[in-house]
C-alpha cells in the first residue's frame, strides 16, 4: 500500500461518515435552486470522496506506507496527554496550577531537566504569562481552588 | 494634485501634534504586543479596547485604535518565524517560509525582511487610500454576493494549481477545510450542523484553534521527539540583517505583495487573508527557484507580510469612503467612528477634513513608529531561538493553549486545536499541504453564505454568474486554472509542480 492509497481512502472514508451524518442528522437538502442547509456539506463530502477515490487511484506509484518514520510517537503520544490534560484542568484546577504541572511533567520527567530548573522554569512561565495575560491584558485566565 | 497635497499638510499638522502622536505611539506599542501574543488578535485587541477611547476626541480614539490594528499586522509574524505559532490567520504562510529561514539560522533577516516589507506596503497602500479611496469604494460596491463567490473560489483555485505537489490533493485538503468549515450554525435556516450538543460549536470552529494546531501543535508533535530535535541557535549581531542577496529577493515581491494585499483589502470578506495566501501561490508560480518555497524562501515572508499589510490599508477604503466596512474588524472601528458622533461615508471627507487627513497621516506617522518599533526588537525575539528546545517547546505549548484559550475562554477551542494538530501531524506525514484546510475553514461560511445570497437574488438560476461580467471572468479563469492542469495529466507530462515534488523528494533521498 503506498501513502496516496492510504491518504485516499482515509479521506473517501471521512467523506462518506460526513454524508452519513447528513443524511442520520435529517438536514433538509433543499433543491439545486434553493439550497437547504445539508446542500453545500453533502455537495463537498462529495467532491471529497471523489477526491479521495481519485488520490487512492493515481496513487500507485508514491511511496509506500511502511517506508513511513513514526519514532517520534512516544513523545507525540506525551505531549498529547499533557495538552490533553490541561484542556481537562484548566477550568478545574486554574490556570497556574494545570501550567505548572504540564511543564513539570514534560521538561521534567518527559526531557528529564535537572528538577530545580524544571520547578524555576515551570513556575517562571505559569506565573509570568498568568501575570501578562490577566493582569496586564486583562484577559480573564480560570482561577483554580483558593483563587489560585 | 495640489488640492491632496493641501490636505495632507493640514493632515501632518493633526498627526504630528504631540497628544495624536502619543496616542499612535500607545495604538502601535499594544497593536505590536497583541499581534506578538498569539490568539489575542487585532479584533479581540481593538473591541477591548473599543471602550477605553470613548473619553477620548474621535481623532485620537480612531488613530489609536488603527495603531493596534497595522501595529498587530506587524507583530503577528514574530511568532509565525519564530515558533511556528501564526498569531492570526493572516500570518499561516508566513509560517511556512518564515520559520525554516529561522531553522537555517535567518530569524533575524526574516524579521527584518517582514518588518520591512510591511512598513513599505503599509505606506504605499496609504498612498493608495488617499489618492484612489472614492473610486475603489464604488468598484468594491459593485461586488455583490455572485462577484464574491467567484473571487473567493478563485482564491481556492489558485491556491492549490500552485501549490507544491499534486493539484488534486491540495483541492482535497480545500474541501476538507471548506467541510470542517461548515460546522455550526447555518446561517440562512438556523439549522445546527454537526456540533453534537456542543453549544461552543455553534460559531463553528474558529480560524486561531484550527492555524495554530495545524501549524504550531503540529510541529512540536512532529519534531519534539525527532532522534535530531532542532538545534539551538545563537545568532550574532552581523546575521540579524537581511544580506544584500536577499534584498533583492524580496524587492519584487514586496511590491507585488503590496498592490495585490491593496487591491484584495477592498474587497468585502476576509480580504488581509486571501491575500496572504494569494501572494504566496503567485510569489511560487513566478519564483525561478520554487523548489525553495516551504524551505526558506525569502519571498515567501517578502509577499505574504507586505499583502496582508497592505490589506489593512485597503480594508479602511469602503469604511472611509462609502460608511461599509468590508470585515469584522473595520466594523469595529466604524462603530468606535459612530460613537464619537462621525459619520463615516462620501461625506466625511468633505465634513471632517481634520479627521479624514489626519487619519491618513497618521498611517504614515504609525507605519514609521512601527518600523523603529520593530527593527531593534529583531534582536530581542530572535534570543527566544537561544533557549535549548526541550525548553522551548513546552513553552510554545504554554503559548498555544493560552492563546487560544484567549479568545472565546473556552476549553472547547483547546480540544479543536488538539485535534487539528494530530490531524495536521499526520497529514504532514502523509505530504499533503495544510495551508488550504486553514483557507478553506475560513472561507466556507463565505462561499456558502453567497451562493445561497446569489441564488436567491436570481430566483434560483445559476446563469447570474456567467451574466455579471466580472463573475463570469474571474469564474473563467479558475476554470482556465483546472484545465490547464487537466491538459497536463492527460498528455501524461509532467508539470512545474510535480517536477519540482520530484526534486524535493531527490533533494530529501
Amino acid at each position: 500500500m503506498t501513502i496516496d492509497r492510504v491518504s485516499g481512502v482515509g479521506l473517501a472514508l471521512f467523506a462518506a461518515v460526513v454524508l452519513e451524518e447528513t443524511w442520520r442528522q435529517r438536514l433538509p437538502l433543499g433543491s439545486l435552486a434553493n439550497p437547504g442547509p445539508a446542500y453545500f456539506p453533502g455537495a463537498l463530502a462529495t467532491l471529497l470522496l471523489v477526491a479521495g477515490v481519485a488520490v487512492a487511484a493515481l496513487g500507485a506509484g508514491a511511496a509506500r506506507a511502511s517506508s513511513l518514520d513514526w519514532r517520534e510517537w512516544r513523545h507525540g503520544v506525551a505531549i498529547f496527554a499533557t495538552c490533553a490534560f490541561c484542556a481537562l484542568a484548566l477550568e478545574r484546577l486554574g490556570y497556574r496550577l494545570t501550567v505548572v504541572i504540564a511543564l513539570t511533567f514534560l521538561v521534567g520527567v518527559i526531557e528529564r531537566r535537572w528538577p530545580a530548573a524544571t520547578g524555576a522554569f515551570a513556575l517562571a512561565l505559569a506565573l509570568g504569562t498568568f501575570w501578562l495575560f490577566d493582569t496586564l491584558l486583562r484577559v480573564p485566565l480560570p482561577r483554580g481552588p483558593f483563587g489560585f | 494634485m495640489l488640492d491632496v497635497l493641501h490636505n495632507l499638510a493640514l493632515g501632518f499638522s493633526v498627526a504630528l501634534s504631540p497628544a495624536v502622536l502619543f496616542y499612535a505611539f500607545i495604538g502601535c506599542v499594544i497593536g505590536t504586543l497583541v499581534g506578538v501574543l498569539p490568539g489575542v488578535g487585532p479584533l479581540a485587541g481593538i473591541s477591548l479596547l473599543l471602550p477605553a477611547t470613548f473619553g477620548m476626541d474621535a481623532t485620537r480614539a480612531i488613530v489609536m485604535l488603527a495603531g493596534i490594528y497595522y501595529g498587530a499586522m506587524y507583530g503577528g509574524s514574530t511568532t509565525s518565524i519564530l515558533m511556528r505559532i501564526p498569531g492570526e490567520a493572516a500570518s499561516v504562510m508566513t509560517c511556512i517560509d518564515g520559520y525554516a529561514m529561522a531553522r537555517k539560522g535567518r530569524a533575524g533577516a526574516a524579521l527584518a525582511i517582514a518588518a520591512v516589507g510591511s512598513y513599505i506596503a503599509g505606506t504605499v497602500s496609504v498612498v493608495g487610500l488617499m489618492v484612489m479611496a472614492p473610486p475603489l469604494a464604488r468598484i468594491a460596491l459593485s461586488f455583490g454576493p455572485p462577484e464574491q463567490l467567484a473571487l473567493l473560489l478563485l482564491g481556492l483555485l489558485v491556491l492549490a494549481y500552485m501549490s507544491s505537489g499534486s493539484m488534486l490533493k491540495a483541492l482535497a485538503m480545500a474541501a476538507l477545510g471548506l467541510l470542517l468549515g461548515t460546522i455550526g450554525i447555518d446561517q440562512m435556516t438556523g439549522y445546527m450542523r454537526y456540533v453534537y450538543g456542543v453549544v461552543e460549536l455553534g460559531d463553528g470552529l474558529g480560524v486561531v484553534p484550527v492555524a495554530v494546531g495545524l501549524f504550531g501543535v503540529a510541529e512540536i508533535l512532529a519534531t519534539a521527539g525527532a532522534p535530531t530535535p532542532p538545534a539551538v541557535m545563537k545568532p550574532k549581531l552581523r546575521e540579524l540583517l537581511p544580506t544584500l542577496d536577499e534584498w533583492r529577493q524580496s524587492a519584487w515581491p514586496i511590491a507585488r505583495g503590496t498592490v495585490l494585499g491593496f487591491l484584495i483589502g477592498i474587497l468585502p470578506g476576509s480580504a488581509h487573508i486571501i491575500a496572504s495566501f494569494v501572494s504566496y501561490a503567485i510569489e511560487r508560480r513566478v519564483s525561478r527557484r520554487p523548489q525553495e518555497f516551504g524551505h526558506g524562501a525569502v519571498a515567501g515572508v517578502a509577499g505574504p507580510e507586505s499583502a496582508n499589510n497592505s490589506a489593512t490599508s485597503g480594508a479602511f477604503v469602503p469604511m472611509l469612503a462609502l460608511g461599509v466596512p468590508s470585515g469584522p474588524i473595520p466594523a469595529v472601528m466604524l462603530a468606535a467612528l459612530m460613537v464619537h458622533g462621525v459619520a463615516p461615508g462620501p461625506l466625511l471627507i468633505e465634513n471632517q477634513p481634520a479627521l479624514f487627513w489626519g487619519f491618513i497621516a497618521s498611517m504614515y506617522v504609525g507605519n514609521v513608529m512601527l518600523l523603529i518599533l520593530n527593527l531593534p526588537l529583531v534582536g530581542v525575539f530572535v534570543n527566544i531561538l537561544r533557549v535549548p528546545y526541550p525548553y522551548l517547546y513546552p513553552a510554545v505549548l504554554v503559548f498555544a493553549i493560552l492563546g487560544v484559550y484567549a479568545v472565546n475562554n473556552s476549553v472547547v477551542d483547546v480540544w479543536i486545536m488538539l485535534a487539528m494538530g494530530v490531524l495536521g501531524y499526520v497529514l504532514r506525514k502523509l505530504e499533503f499541504e495544510t495551508a488550504p484546510i486553514v483557507l478553506g475553514v475560513v472561507l466556507a461560511p463565505l462561499i456558502e453564505l453567497s451562493l445561497r445570497q446569489s441564488l436567491a437574488m436570481s430566483a434560483g438560476h445559476y446563469s447570474i454568474f456567467v451574466q455579471r461580467p466580472i463573475a463570469a471572468a474571474l469564474l473563467a479563469f479558475g476554470a482556465a486554472l483546472v484545465l490547464l492542469n487537466l491538459y497536463t495529466f492527460v498528455r501524461r507530462g509532467l508539470d512545474w509542480r510535480a517536477r519540482m515534488a520530484l526534486a524535493e523528494k531527490g533533494d530529501s533521498s
